[in-house]
């Protein structure tokens, strides 16, 4: 009876939004978008402030913004505000999680129920390197590239992750990843408050943007993207810290 | 299409959330509520012929016609918060389990 | 219908299969399989909607580290029945 009314409810709400999607006045028909009538337009031609004409990769230079990719500069320039709520969300869910599983460092961790062979040890070895240079090159390319700093902040903690797994007694320093992790939120903050103080709003990007495609370009994108990567990176090798250790029995 | 899938995506996932009494397999469903979604916010800026957005040397000019950078840039954002809501769901799942060692949310209570 | 239309339909009957799959599993391990699953094909339709950032870090996320994170906490669970 549960499961009968469980069906019909999420049946009917999905009814609804199929029929909210077939009204094309609320919903622009799939694939057929017109991107002028959207605030968009003005992310990808950079004209939100002034109208810098064409945008060329590779020619023109000091434009508002001089992020190659359009996505990160909607991620740390224009929308970097929301970023930094985001970040926010994610350090108290770890902070949670740290709390609720109990993890200190005279925690022995959870040992794993196969003991690790001889090409699991060496080539976890390998491959970590690999690995965590693939998440450092993806962070420092954030601005030209796909990627950035949460997908390279994510590569270097599942590294660390593969240490993990390759050997059994294996335990990252905490008490490290915590500084870090602080560090890299309180200098997004400093870095939003000189914007303030240098330029005229909260992080505003205070340095000239550069040619369109350059590595060293965009002014303080690089910058706030390898302080999120290194957030994001420590927060989650923090997080799969707390999974692998195990409370004290106290029987 | 795959703006139907992924409302089909959603209603499975609000199914398998009322339906189920076991914690894990409710976190499993709110997982494919979050997948579904992300892929609705997606499909919402696809643009036919459009190229990613992002300005390379072959895809030089910003006046060539891209897909909407926005819903992205959300979605991206929301990924992100997914796994950290995730890992603090099974936290407690794991509290839960150490105080009453059941996973059922109907056998809990009655083992004093 | 173009090659486009034709991928992504496919795609749109693996991901609710797969997810039907993840739903009505019986064992907890096989449901955290096939969300890996379904977050690898998600990372598919992705591509096929040209957002290559999205893809990037779903695939890294979603079927990386969150399916890392169920399967741990399973593993803590059987240690403690085995005692």
């Amino acid at each position: 009876m549960k499961n009968l009314i469980a069906f019909v409810l999420s049946v009917a709400l999905g009814v609804l939004m199929v029929l909210s999607l077939t009204n094309n006045d609320w919903f622009a028909q799939f694939g057929y978008v017109d991107l002028a009538d959207r605030v968009s337009q003005s992310y990808i031609d950079k004209d939100v402030t002034g109208n810098p004409g064409e945008i060329i990769f590779g020619i023109t230079s000091n434009p508002e913004n001089g992020a190659a990719n359009i996505v990160t500069s909607i991620v740390v320039d224009y929308r970097s505000f929301d970023t930094l709520g985001e970040v926010t969300v994610l350090f108290i869910s770890a902070l949670g999680v740290a709390l609720l599983l109990n993890s200190q460092d005279k925690n022995k961790r959870l040992a794993l129920n196969f003991k690790p062979n001889f090409m699991l040890r060496v080539g976890s070895r390998a491959l970590f390197a690999i690995i965590l240079m693939t998440g450092v090159y993806v962070i420092l390319h954030g601005h030209l590239t796909p990627g950035g700093g949460f997908p390279g902040g994510t590569m270097i903690a599942s590294s660390i992750l593969l240490l993990y797994l390759a050997d059994d007694q294996f335990r990252t320093k905490v008490k490290g990843f915590k500084l870090l992790e602080g560090v890299a939120g309180s200098f997004y903050v400093i870095i939003g408050l000189l914007g303030l103080l240098l330029a005229t709003y909260f992080l505003q990007n205070f340095l000239p943007t550069g040619t369109v495609g350059d590595l060293l370009s965009a002014g303080v994108i690089p910058i706030v993207y390898i302080l999120i990567g290194l957030k994001v990176g420590s927060e989650i090798a923090g997080i799969i810290d707390n999974f692998l250790t195990e409370e004290e029995v106290s029987l | 299409m795959i703006q139907y899938a992924a409302i089909i995506l959603i209603v499975f996932g609000l199914y398998g959330l009322l339906s189920n009494r076991n914690i894990i397999k409710m976190i499993i469903s709110l997982n494919i509520i979050e997948i579904g979604l992300n892929i609705f916010i997606i499909s919402v800026g696809f643009v036919y012929d459009g190229i990613a957005p992002i300005l390379t040397s072959t895809n030089s000019s910003s006046a060539l016609l891209y897909v909407d950078p926005l819903p992205q840039a959300l979605v991206l954002t929301a990924i992100v918060i997914g796994v950290g809501t995730t890992a603090l769901g099974l936290a407690l799942a794991k509290k839960i389990y150490s105080k009453y060692g059941t996973f059922e949310l109907d056998e809990m209570g009655d083992n004093e | 219908m173009t090659l486009t239309d034709i991928i992504m339909a496919v795609v749109s009957v693996l991901l609710l299969g797969i997810a039907y799959l993840a739903i009505s599993s019986k064992k907890l391990i096989k449901g955290v399989i096939f969300l890996s699953a379904l977050s690898m094909l998600s990372v598919v339709s992705y591509v096929l909607m040209k957002a290559p950032d999205v893809a990037l870090t779903e695939a890294v996320i979603g079927s990386g580290m969150v399916t890392a994170l169920f399967v741990f906490t399973l593993l803590s669970i059987e240690k403690g029945e085995a005692k």
